[in-house]
């Protein structure tokens, strides 16, 4: 940092015959020191400033737009500024409960959120183990890796009839929809971080008479996390995928239901209200697990 | 044979793809009680295969490895090695990946506190306690390396096992690391068995040299016993006739009567 600056300045030659002794002079200048309470307090927001005022403003032009485009007497589908008024004790209240259906936003997403707990915390938990094994067998892995492939294609609608017909009864069909879409990611993932464990590790367990439980905690399984922890985002994605639309056709309560319940009332602000919900959600649960990977696997990326 | 450490007739083949190759054939070597002995050769002629002989990390088709007069063919930490590329765990820090190695091998035999001193002793025996609490990534090659080290000392081995252990330094980190690993040897006593490809590294560091032929199928071509007064200093030794006459025998070996074929 400056504090101080030296300006030199030379007097104008005079001629004096003989050798001029040095006479530049010099003139020591107090520079402002920079105030240093306030500047990273200003840097923070600037920063916060710098993320969050693109996405406002890409935001507010957009609804701007939607406004214009359907704000017609003609238009079909509502405007921002409808939805508002149409919608308004759905958007401003999410708490209320009047009834077994007619209750707030919040308690739909309760109730699908714990549909995904259970269903994807089961997934994970299977899917994981699953995973364990194939990735440290090979024959399990020839034997099993085209079956996974197949089967981790098929869309979540497309398990809901097999499920109705081995469970007949909505909550464990819908319980089990969730499970089968979200666990192949889980499975293939986990078996390629195992897989790809380097063999420099293996070694220092073996150098070290690792126990083969000492071995799966102390080396495989950190190794592997975050492998295991993209399976986990990828499948946390998929079950809330699955879950708004096995509600559709299972039907109680839950946010998949609750829009399918408004398209056959024919209130298309409050499905757009509850879109936005299933989105923010849908993005809050891939953040916490992002979030839960990156503490996990701290330092294990790193070579 | 009576040696601390005695590799006896050591043939390894490796098969692949139905194709099997002979790489050692009937190598046989005695080390000494604090002896320093190097492994030298072309690279493929199988000499980090010997190692991992040694090491119990690679099973020979004939032969046997014996220890202090016991048969070894596990892995083991009584022969610790030290991996080319360090094989720290990322995840751990410096004084965890040690640690991990003492809870193991002394978890019966030390109390919680001598095992923290053990793990410090042996951080400082490589002047690495300033990172004790860093990641491996977080430090340089040549400090992974003497982490890598200290790990193995700390298992207190009864042959330490290098394989290449300066392979991936530059050069002036790499005179560092073998000047600490000579002091080491000086104050540990401990028994060291090295692969190197570096003549001037054998030299140096090693009590003997063995040379081995090129493979398929390599073995022991020649042993040098390098009778050099310890402390050795390089600066001294690169104008010591002796030194000299050492690292020339060597090079004859490894290029005019055992030279690479073309690559």
């Amino acid at each position: 940092m400056i504090v101080a600056a030296i300006a030199v300045s030379d007097p104008p030659p005079v001629d004096t015959g003989g050798p001029s002794p040095p006479t530049s002079r010099a003139t020591i200048v107090r520079l402002r020191r920079p105030s240093r309470g306030l500047q990273p307090l200003a840097r923070f927001a600037g920063a916060v400033l710098a993320s969050v005022i693109p996405p406002l403003l890409v935001l507010t032009l957009l609804l701007i737009v939607w406004q214009v485009a359907c704000s017609g007497p003609a238009s079909l589908f509502p405007a921002p500024l409808s939805i508002w008024r149409e919608s308004h004790e759905l958007i401003v209240d999410p708490f209320f409960r009047r009834g077994e259906l007619d209750q707030g936003l919040f308690w739909h997403v309760m109730k699908s959120l714990s549909r995904v707990v259970v269903g994807f915390g089961l997934a994970a938990i299977v899917g994981v183990l699953v995973g364990v094994w194939i990735g440290a067998s090979k024959w399990a892995q020839r034997a099993f890796d085209p079956v996974f492939q197949v089967l981790r294609t098929v869309p979540p609608l497309a398990w809901l009839p097999i499920s109705l017909a081995l469970f007949r009864e909505a909550q464990p069909s819908a319980l089990f929809v969730i499970f089968i879409t979200s666990i192949w990611p889980v499975i293939i993932n986990t078996a390629v971080g195992i897989r790809n464990l380097p063999q420099d590790y293996i070694n220092v367990g073996r150098v070290l008479r690792l126990s083969p439980i000492e071995m799966f905690f102390r080396i495989m399984a950190p190794a592997a996390t975050p492998y295991i922890f993209t399976g986990l985002r990828i499948g946390i994605g998929m079950s809330w995928l699955a879950i708004i639309a096995s509600e559709m056709l299972l039907g109680g309560v839950g946010i998949g239901f609750f829009i399918w319940d408004q398209y056959n009332a024919s209130r298309i602000s409050d499905i757009i209200v509850a879109l936005v919900w299933v989105g923010l959600v849908g993005y809050a649960l891939d953040r916490l697990v992002a979030l839960l990977g990156h503490f996990a696997s701290r330092g294990t990326a790193a070579g | 044979m009576s040696s601390y450490l005695s590799i006896e007739n050591i043939s390894v083949t490796f098969q692949r793809s139905g194709v099997v190759s002979s790489v050692l054939r009937d190598v046989s070597l005695g080390i000494e009680l604090g002896e320093y002995v190097s492994i030298i050769g072309h690279s493929g002629c199988g000499k980090s295969t010997l190692l991992n002989v040694v090491g119990g990390l690679v099973e020979p088709v004939s032969g046997a490895i014996i220890l202090d007069r016991k048969a070894v063919s596990k892995p083991g930490p009584d022969r610790a090695i030290v991996f080319q590329n360090h094989s720290l765990l990322p995840w751990l820090s410096c004084y965890d990946n040690i640690r991990l190695a003492v809870d193991k091998v002394s978890g019966r035999t030390k109390s919680r506190s001598e095992r923290h001193d053990w793990v410090m002793h042996n951080l400082q025996l490589v002047q690495m306690v300033h990172a004790a609490d860093k990641r491996p990534g977080e430090i340089s090659g040549g400090m992974k390396q003497r982490i890598g080290i200290a790990r193995a000392l700390a298992m207190e081995p009864k042959i330490l096992l290098l394989d290449e252990p300066f392979g991936a330094l530059d050069a002036l980190t790499r005179a560092n690391l073998q000047d600490a690993v000579a002091d080491i040897h000086a104050r540990v006593g401990c028994t060291i068995l090295m692969i190197t490809h570096d003549v001037d590294e054998a030299v140096l560091l090693s009590d003997r040299i063995v040379m081995m032929t090129n493979g398929p199928s390599a073995t022991i071509g020649n042993v040098l016993g390098v009778k050099l007064p310890r402390p050795r200093n390089r600066i001294a030794l690169a104008e010591d006739p002796r030194f000299i006459l050492y690292r020339l025998e060597v090079l004859e070996f490894l290029h005019s009567r055992h030279a690479a074929r073309a690559a």
